[in-house]
């Protein structure tokens, strides 16, 4: 069927003259391009995600052994070990407690994180609000300054003998907590990631409380909704992808937290060296020197993020299915 | 939209294409092969700084009569250099010349990644201490390193405020104890000094005065006395000072450290030689108001030290220049010229001992210009240094060390169970790798 509206001008460039022999041919040259296209991409994905991923894996079935004093050459050999190093890392209770701690150190920082983001990013994108480009880019730019700078920032100010915040309470006559020990310590170094982090999610959740069509608040304010309620009832269902994509991120950063404990580390005694799980495949590696131990760790921190974090994927997909089937 | 699906396919080959160009243009060529000593180009890794002017000397002076070349390649310091060294070695790429601390070397040596150089470098033995050589040798007669410094441990102290409060320089660990309760219940906010647990190397020193072995062979069986009396002594007694609240708990080398330095809320440190350089960083106000003195010994008439830090240079079993490696080893940490210079612009105080009292070290360091004769002093400290005994997984024992201590010491809890933990935990380690352990 013709359409003769798509007719060009003069109607010679018709593919009618074309034989159907050269059509199969070109059809077979344009199989094969998406092919050639995906080389490099499968090249790359193969040498530096994949090989990488498959090196860990065999790392950590392996393990060295030692003949006699283990002096001189030959003496080290690399043998298999099976799931060795992962058995021993699940049992190890450094491990455990390592995971325990990120865990407790994430209920702070994830929730308080995320409800500042939504806070910020509605109160910004209330009409009332003067200065929103001044007071986003303040928010935002502790996003800007590195980790271990942050964690070195805020160390400094956490050290009772020279925070400024410790000598002010000591003229006041008020008590000074030590906030690198126990409990506080918890909330020191959520700080630093709640700090950090706020500005980045709140920019997310802004950008899309940004893109949701002005006739739905029109319509909101003709029925007579507080701008409470239009908070409330239409802005944060309408931004729900964009705090399940938040939530996503801050589980997966708080699983790797390394460099802020790691920073504070040398100013108390407090922070062990294998206060987190990727502080203890670090230690595994670079301080006992024990490469298939620290690939066992570092391959069961991986799993454990991708259950966690495609685990609240699955949920708040399936939540979301059901409202809408609702 | 299978349009800009295409294109970013096209987008994505290009710009991998691109990179793999620009990766595979980083790899280099290698050098020259042969395994006479000369011609050579030699990579040397140290984290000392000032190196590469020293090393100048030897690229201007004797390496351009033998055409050996150096070049340095600054690293940084400690265990991670261990790792990296050993990393290198299993791809095959390692440098020529590494620097290890001491107690790196039986890690080096078990992993092969250091040669033994006794046909080329054995003669140098003479110009080194019993104790210090020893190190390098792990009591074989192979030569694993040429000892390039020495870390000889000392007593520094606040000498106007030890006056002030009517305090004696302690020349026994007892006196030490007693300085400290004195002090504390003269000046209730200063303490004498603090027990970090944030470098092991200090700890280590300290039992290795008191007479500890922690690394011993028993024909092909290794054995550990980590919790040995000797350090058990040592470990109570720190522990008990920190229980007793006379000195603090806090780590050293923190900005609230070098404050109380400063300020002399601290009045004392037990360090090693190199405490100079330290100090006028962490407490530049009172530089002219320190003194040294010799270590307090466990017993009145005993004169011995342990040492803190101290390295060698060694060269690896990927170097296909040994002879030569072996050759510019040598002359850094034995040649009058290269001592000299390592001296000035690195602040080595060297291993080799008639350099300990050379020209070089006839003033006392800036910090210390009110002792003029702090380097006669060091000199005589050094002499009396005792052996150490290290092993394969110093690493581990150091680790488990820093977060037992550390935790123990902010408890203000038993320092003796820490040290079972250290004792086991580096056990463990030795029988998980394989090596055969001696109960």
């Amino acid at each position: 069927m013709r359409d003769p509206r798509r007719e060009p001008a003069g109607g010679v460039a018709a593919p009618a003259g074309r034989p159907p022999r050269a059509r199969a041919r070109s059809h077979g040259r344009g199989r094969g391009a998406p092919y050639l296209f995906l080389l490099p991409a499968t090249v790359l994905f193969a040498l530096f995600f994949a090989l990488p991923i498959g090196y860990a894996l065999w790392l950590s079935l392996h393990k060295v052994e030692v003949k006699g004093l283990g002096l001189g050459a030959g003496a080290r050999a690399e043998v298999w070990a099976g799931v060795e190093n992962h058995t021993a890392a699940l049992t190890d209770s450094e491990l455990l407690s390592g995971a325990l701690r990120v865990l407790g150190y994430g209920a702070i920082v994830v929730p308080v994180m995320l409800g500042l983001a939504l806070v910020f990013a509605l109160m910004l994108d209330s009409e009332k609000v003067r200065g929103t480009r001044f007071t986003r880019l303040a928010i935002f730019l502790p996003y800007a300054v590195p980790g271990v700078v942050a964690a070195l920032l805020w160390g400094f100010l956490y050290l009772p003998d020279v925070s400024p915040f410790h000598f002010v309470l000591d003229r006041l006559g008020m008590p000074q907590p030590d906030l690198l020990d126990g409990g506080p310590l918890y909330l020191a170094l959520s700080n630093i990631a709640v700090w950090g982090g706020t500005g980045f999610n709140m920019i997310v959740i802004y950008t899309a409380l940004r893109a949701i069509p002005a006739e739905v608040y029109e319509a909101a304010r003709l029925d007579g909704a507080t701008p409470l309620q239009t908070a409330l009832r239409i802005k944060i269902p309408m931004v729900a992808p964009s705090l399940v994509l938040t939530f996503f991120f801050s589980i997966i950063a708080t699983l790797q937290v390394f460099s802020e404990p790691t920073t504070l580390k040398p100013l108390t005694n407090s922070v062990s060296t294998t206060w987190s799980p990727l502080m203890k495949v670090y230690q595994d590696a670079f301080g006992k020197g024990d490469i298939h131990a620290a690939a066992a760790g570092a391959v069961l921190i991986a799993v454990a993020t991708l259950l966690l974090s495609f685990g609240f994927l699955r949920a708040a997909n399936s939540r979301t299915r059901q409202e809408e089937a609702r | 939209m299978p349009d800009t699906k295409q294109s970013r396919f096209v987008a994505t080959a290009v710009a991998v294409t691109l990179g793999a160009t620009t990766l595979a243009a980083c790899g280099s060529s290698d050098d020259g092969t042969g395994a006479r000593s000369g011609p050579a180009k030699l990579t040397y890794w140290t984290w000392t700084p000032g190196m590469d002017r020293v090393v100048d000397l030897w690229n201007e002076g004797p390496g351009k009569e033998q055409q050996i070349t150096v070049t340095v390649k600054k690293q940084a310091s400690g265990d991670t250099l261990v790792t990296k060294i050993l990393t290198a070695h299993k791809a095959g790429q390692g440098p020529d010349l590494v620097q290890a601390e001491y107690q790196a070397l039986p890690t080096l040596v078990s992993n092969d990644a250091v040669a033994d150089i006794s046909g080329e470098a054995g003669d140098a033995k003479e110009q080194f201490a019993e104790a210090v050589w020893q190190q390098t040798t792990l009591g074989s007669d192979a030569v694993y390193a040429i000892p390039q410094d020495v870390a000889p441990m000392m007593f520094f102290y606040r000498e106007d405020l030890f006056e002030k409060h009517g305090l004696t320089v302690p020349t026994t660990w007892e006196e030490f104890a007693d300085t400290a309760r004195e002090l504390k219940e003269k000046a209730p906010d200063l303490d004498l000094t603090t027990f970090s647990a944030n470098d092991s190397g200090l700890f280590a020193g300290l039992a290795q005065q008191a007479g500890a072995r922690w690394w011993t062979t028993e024909g092909q069986k290794w054995k550990v006395g980590i919790d040995d009396a000797a350090t058990r002594k040592v470990a109570d007694f720190w522990g008990g000072l920190v229980r007793e609240g006379v000195i603090d708990n806090q780590p050293m080398y923190t900005p609230a450290w070098n404050k109380a330095l400063d300020t002399g809320r601290q009045i004392a440190w037990v360090s090693a030689v190199w405490a100079p350089g330290t100090m006028a960083t962490a407490a530049p106000d009172t530089a002219g108001r320190w003194k040294m003195a010799p270590l307090p010994q466990w017993s009145g008439d005993d004169t011995v030290t342990g040492s803190w830090g101290g390295s060698s240079t060694a060269v690896t079993t990927d170097s296909r220049h040994k002879a030569a490696a072996a050759k510019f080893a040598t002359w850094l940490n034995t040649d009058r010229e290269a001592l000299a210079a390592l001296a000035k612009n690195s602040g080595v105080y060297p291993a080799a001992t008639n350099a300990q009292l050379s020209d070089a070290f006839s003033e006392p360091p800036g910090y210390f210009s009110n002792q003029p004769d702090f380097y006669t002093q060091a000199a005589a400290i050094a002499g009396t240094t005792a052996p150490s005994a290290w092993g394969p997984n110093v690493n581990v024992a150091y680790t488990t060390f820093k977060d037992a201590f550390a935790a123990a010491a902010k408890d203000r809890s038993d320092f003796g169970a820490a040290l079972t933990k250290m004792q086991d935990d580096t056990v463990a380690d030795l029988k998980k790798q394989g090596f055969e352990v001696a109960e």
